[in-house]
């Protein structure tokens, strides 16, 4: 369990990881030693398990499709599903794997430049592999807000009076 | 056409803030550090709520109190929050804002005569309310060396056997100032001696960063003699609603709500229904809010100290009121030099009375990167002044 404060300094971390520890201190009134301290521990326990920005990349004009996959699975004796995610999990072009109750049981998230590409790799690597029974493909059609932020053009917070009691 | 006037609507000076305000609007480029109200936007799930009511078409008027539902809640809320205790059926009214109810008490309870008590520095309307009710009205220093804490000898030094009203708005606006449960013993004292009703404005009372609130109402043998008055504008970034409300002795309300029937009739429906909403679900929002507010405090009160100039820790509200006197300016000339040399805003603090002379009221309720450029601007123009 966190602390208050170490609660505090993670959740602040989460939305922005640019601050260096002294902007750290002085917003939060935690000793610099103390900030410091824990950052180095939470890397090492992989509770921050990577420094990663929010990339808008449909903005750039880049060619990229994301696809989430909901995927059936046999479970095997002893592993139940954890053999067949573990080997999914090995390939690049997933970039998330969950373990999901309901209907399904994986569901992944795959990137890719084309809608072809990602079909190809469904079609050529997922669906054959073995335990494999089953998958649905779902393209994403257009990202509205994602880890919390607003994606599509954000509306403008109308003005405050200049200096008001 | 002056002499149309009344003598009290002739006499009421224009806001302190006015004259700055003109002059701030017609620059461009302007880092404002002088705003009184949150940056945020109100909740969604509040303003859902308002653009829900609407489209079921609930726009007629309340009950003059306010509607029920709302009161409960707002009964509820201060029993959990405050350890105040209020029935929902007489004892709370809500009004447009809590501007409406500092208005509505002052009439109640004051008339020629009389005399008020007010905190200074403080916020603007208190004074001219009081005055509008044809009351004298006596301000009570506080100083920067004390925190500006309210002390019972300089209250006791401008107490009149006509004192009728102490105000006391705790978190302070502009100073950030708050007053503790052993910081208000005295002055409950002061008002039992005297015989006083406290018109106790609470207005900042969820944006504390060192504890818990103490409502001047909770003291012993305050709660029949506190008005005590709250609103959604700070808490709930709802300033533009127009939402607030006041509880205390029936006797009281009732008087209030004779005033407000006539003058307002109800606070509008679809205010009280956003903020029925804010109570039972923004709860998380708001303490959000407030863990942002009490990281940009930090911030700014450390850029001051480290420019040079002296600033006591504020524990409440949002505002920062740094000492300007080390620049050998008065607070007008600073803040008049800060804005052409350096495109910064801030208030005077003499705009809210004499005691904020030597000091300027900083608001926090801005981005991390404004404030950081603020102070950075800050910083060029005080260096050239301290030596």
């Amino acid at each position: 369990m966190l602390t208050n404060d170490e609660q505090k300094l993670l959740e602040l971390i989460a939305t922005d990881f640019r601050m260096s520890s002294d902007e750290l201190s002085i917003q939060t009134g935690l000793s610099k030693e103390f900030i410091e301290e824990r950052i180095k521990q939470w890397e090492e326990e992989k509770i921050i398990a990577q420094y990663c920005p929010l990339i808008n990349w449909e903005r750039t004009g880049e060619p990229m499709v994301t696809a989430l996959i909901d995927v059936k699975v046999l479970p095997q004796r002893g592993y139940g599903f954890d053999k067949v995610a573990r080997r999914l999990q090995k390939f690049p072009e997933i970039k998330a794997v969950y373990l999901m109750s309901g209907g399904y049981d994986l569901s992944l998230l795959i990137e890719g430049k084309t809608m072809q590409e990602v079909a190809l790799f469904v079609a050529e690597k997922l669906a054959p592999l073995e335990h494999v029974t089953d998958t649905t493909t779902h393209f994403i059609l257009r990202r509205y807000k994602q880890n919390g932020v607003e994606l599509l053009g954000e509306e403008d917070i109308p003005e405050r009076l200049v200096i008001s009691p | 056409m002056n002499q149309y006037l009344s003598p009290i609507a002739a006499s009421l000076p224009p806001s302190g803030i006015r004259r700055f305000f003109d002059l701030a609007s017609t620059m461009k480029n302007v880092i404002s550090l002088g705003v009184g109200e949150p940056d945020f936007v109100t909740p969604w799930t509040v303003r859902e709520s308002g653009i829900f009511s609407l489209e079921q078409g609930q726009t007629m008027y309340t009950s003059n109190s306010g509607l029920i539902e709302l009161r409960q809640a707002l009964s509820w809320n201060m029993g959990k929050k405050l350890g105040l205790e209020y029935n929902p059926k007489n004892e709370i009214l809500v009004t447009v804002g809590a501007s409406e109810a500092v208005d509505l008490a002052m009439r109640a309870l004051l008339g020629p005569g009389d005399a008020a008590l007010i905190p200074d520095p403080a916020y603007v309307s208190y004074g001219p309310c009081a005055a509008l009710a044809g009351a004298e009205v006596h301000y009570v220093p506080t100083r920067a060396e004390e925190d500006f804490r309210l002390r019972v000898e300089d209250l006791e030094r401008a107490y009149t056997p006509n004192t009728k009203v102490l105000v006391l708005s705790y978190p302070n606006n502009p100073t950030g100032a708050i007053m503790t449960w052993e910081d208000y013993q005295p002055i409950a004292k002061f008002v039992q001696d005297h015989d006083l009703i406290v018109l106790a404005d609470e207005i900042y009372s969820d944006l504390t960063y060192s504890g818990n609130h103490t409502a001047f109402a909770s003291l012993p043998n305050m709660r029949n003699r506190t008005l005590h008055i709250n609103g959604f504008s700070k808490s709930y970034a709802m300033t533009g609603w127009r939402i607030g409300y006041v509880a205390g002795h029936p006797d009281i309300i009732q008087a209030m709500t004779r005033i407000h029937q006539y003058t307002m009739l109800c606070a509008p429906i679809t205010a009280q229904v956003a903020a029925l909403e804010a109570l039972r679900s923004a709860e998380q929002s708001m303490q959000d809010m407030v863990a942002t507010y009490d990281r940009r405090r930090r911030l700014m009160v450390h850029g001051f100290r480290k420019i040079g100039l002296s600033c006591f820790e504020p524990l409440g509200a949002f505002y920062t009121f740094p000492s300007i006197k080390a620049t050998g300016l008065t607070s007008e000339e600073f803040a008049e030099e800060l804005l052409r040399e350096e495109k910064v805003a801030v208030v005077p603090g003499n705009a809210f009375g004499p005691s904020g002379e030597g000091h300027i009221r900083c608001s926090y309720a801005y981005s991390t990167e404004q404030i950081q450029e603020a102070l950075n601007r800050m910083e060029r123009f005080v260096s050239k002044r301290i030596k």
